[in-house]
């Protein structure tokens, strides 16, 4: 088997045993997962079950307290900040807040990552931040404005422009449709979907609307927080397709799915007392 | 987030992770309540000691990590540039007035207990000799800590809280080298430079009261400042001044980046900012005075000096 096919057939990312722990809050306990090349994968979970942090392990941003996070094959916590500078290039990670830089205008924030890593003259950078804005409808001319004056639709729009500039071949969305208008959302959604579809890339999503699972999954991982589990339970109380979250006949995946308090107001009391 | 395991900010792995935080509780039946008391009251001690271990800790890695960058890489003039302006230029005009006022207020209160002595002309040599040792530097660093340290802890803080530190990060721009190294610089260069401008009012200042107001001879203040005060007092003060400056730099844009989340979080670093800054400037500025005067000593020992 030559080289490019081994490189081919091992996932673009492979988490082994990951651990996590802040202080004594334990956020992710023994993660095991693989996410294959080309694949959009959504993680769902309600608030606090560790998504952002499971994000940020994958990016290098959190080092897990036990476990592997290996990346093209590559154990992360292993490299020279150089060597994890390469990688993180190939990878694009989309903000929940966009987390644009407030110093800069939009054109200045889009440009950024091509200011960092390639040589290119102003005109070639102007026209490829023009073009990226463009393909997540936003006009030419919000590239003077600073990003203070955009909509919260708007900066997340360009926040994924400014992801999406160096093509990745990996890409993080932290919940991408929170706190945006349903008819924005879905305008991201489509957004997702034609990224993937268009540039083949592998999409990892995290988010807890339903629309946006449905739109764009293929595969869905469900966590559940650590603090609601037994000591010997999986966090992962989901991983599979789509189309088999509604037949599931797990509980605290249906509870999620259908968006049903069921007791949990009860036993939210009852642990406050 | 509580405390965040950042590669790239120099902190460590979690400090707590094998030792666990907080003070241990007592379990009902085998330990009585007095003994629980003490346990937790020692091991609240004991988290404080680890607390005070790991600070110091996370510090000197990210001091090292800002040493690392900067011998290996200077950052680019974009981004030194602006950060220059907002040290050295906007600095200026509060320094300039800092320096003039510490040399009235020193004339002021030396002119009634010299003319007690009838030393009035002597009051030159002590204005100018506390001014360009002592009071312009520390005094320059302090209000520099407030004016520059704590705005560039809010900054950098509000940018940890909004992830836009993360996001430098996720688009391979390390944060230290880019955030951190030139204000750093920044500090090094120009808060020397601006001790040099209040060390300058300051002078200005006091003769000008001295002269006009006190109506002390002119010849003979100028006469006195120069007898006394020599090159060695003056680059003194501006060699401490390096260091004040560094400190304010890292010890700021430390507490900007371990801030914690939340408009308190923001506030609780500016202030800690300048009041780690200002002790860190009065205890080096003792170990640094007491330094050069035994260097001074050993190289030029027996000369006369007013202090």
């Amino acid at each position: 088997m030559s080289d490019a096919l081994v490189t081919a057939s091992i996932p673009l990312v492979q988490l082994q045993r990951l651990q996590v722990r802040f202080d004594s809050n334990q956020v992710l306990r023994d993660i095991s997962l693989d996410i294959e090349r080309g694949s959009t994968v959504v993680v769902i979970g309600e608030s606090g079950c560790g998504k952002t942090v499971l994000l940020k392990t994958i990016l290098g941003l959190i080092r897990p307290t036990r476990g592997t996070v290996k990346f093209d094959g590559r154990e992360l916590m292993k490299l020279s900040d150089r060597e994890l500078t390469e990688q993180r290039v190939r990878m694009g990670y989309v903000f929940q807040q966009a987390a644009l830089f407030d110093s800069m205008t939009i054109g200045q924030n889009v440009a950024f990552p091509l200011r960092q890593h390639r040589r290119l003259s102003e005109a070639e950078i102007r026209e490829q931040v023009v073009r990226r804005l463009a393909d997540v409808g936003l006009p030419e001319s919000v590239v003077y404005r600073k990003p203070a004056e955009l909509s919260g639709g708007m900066r997340k729009r360009v926040g994924l422009a400014r992801a999406l500039m160096l093509n990745p071949e990996l890409i993080l969305y932290d919940e991408p449709t929170t706190g945006l208008d349903p008819i924005m959302s879905d305008v991201i959604n489509e957004l997702i979907v034609q990224t993937s579809q268009r540039e083949d890339v592998t999409s990892i999503v995290i988010t807890h609307d339903m629309h946006t699972v449905r739109k764009v999954a293929g595969r869905v991982i469900m966590l559940y927080p650590t603090s609601r589990l037994s000591a010997d339970e999986p966090q992962v109380v989901y991983d599979g397709l789509v189309s088999g979250l509604d037949a599931c006949g797990d509980r605290r995946v249906t509870q999620f799915v259908h968006g049903e308090a069921g007791e949990r107001l009860m036993e939210l009391r009852r642990e406050t007392a | 987030m509580a405390a965040r395991n950042n590669r790239d900010d120099g902190s460590a792995d979690n400090p707590h992770d094998v030792v666990g935080s907080g003070p241990a509780e007592p379990r009902d039946g085998d330990i009585s309540a007095g003994n629980g008391m003490l346990r937790a009251w020692i091991a609240s001690w004991g988290a404080l000691a680890i607390d005070v271990f790991c600070q110091v800790g996370n510090m000197s890695l990210f001091v090292g990590r800002t040493f690392a960058w900067m011998l290996t890489r200077l950052p680019k003039a974009e981004t030194i540039l602006p950060n220059f302006y907002e040290v050295g230029v906007k600095s200026l005009p509060v320094v300039a007035l800092t320096g003039t006022f510490i040399g009235m207020v020193l004339a002021v209160q030396s002119y009634f207990q010299f003319r007690q002595m009838g030393l009035e002309s002597r009051l030159g040599a002590v204005i100018n000799m506390s001014l360009v040792r002592e009071l312009g530097p520390v005094l320059a660093a302090t209000m520099l800590a407030g004016r520059v340290g704590s705005a560039m802890a809010a900054q950098l803080g509000t940018m940890r809280v909004t992830e836009q530190i993360d996001a430098l990060d996720s688009m391979g721009a390390n944060p230290i080298y880019y955030l951190v190294v030139p204000r750093f610089l920044a500090c090094l260069v120009l808060i020397p430079t601006l001790t040099v401008m209040a060390d300058f009012m300051g002078v200005v200042g006091g003769y000008l009261f001295s002269v006009y107001r006190f109506e002390i001879d002119r010849h003979f203040y100028w006469y006195n400042s120069a007898q006394y005060v020599g090159a060695w007092d003056f680059f003194g003060g501006i060699f401490k001044s390096f260091f004040f400056g560094g400190a304010i730099a890292l010890v700021s844009c430390y507490r900007g980046f371990h801030c914690r989340p939340g408009a308190e979080g923001v506030g609780e670093a500016a202030t800690s900012a300048f009041v780690h800054s200002f002790v860190l400037i009065l205890v080096s500025d003792l170990f640094l005075s007491m330094g050069l005067d035994a260097f001074h000593d050993a190289l030029w020992s027996g000369s006369a000096k007013i202090f």
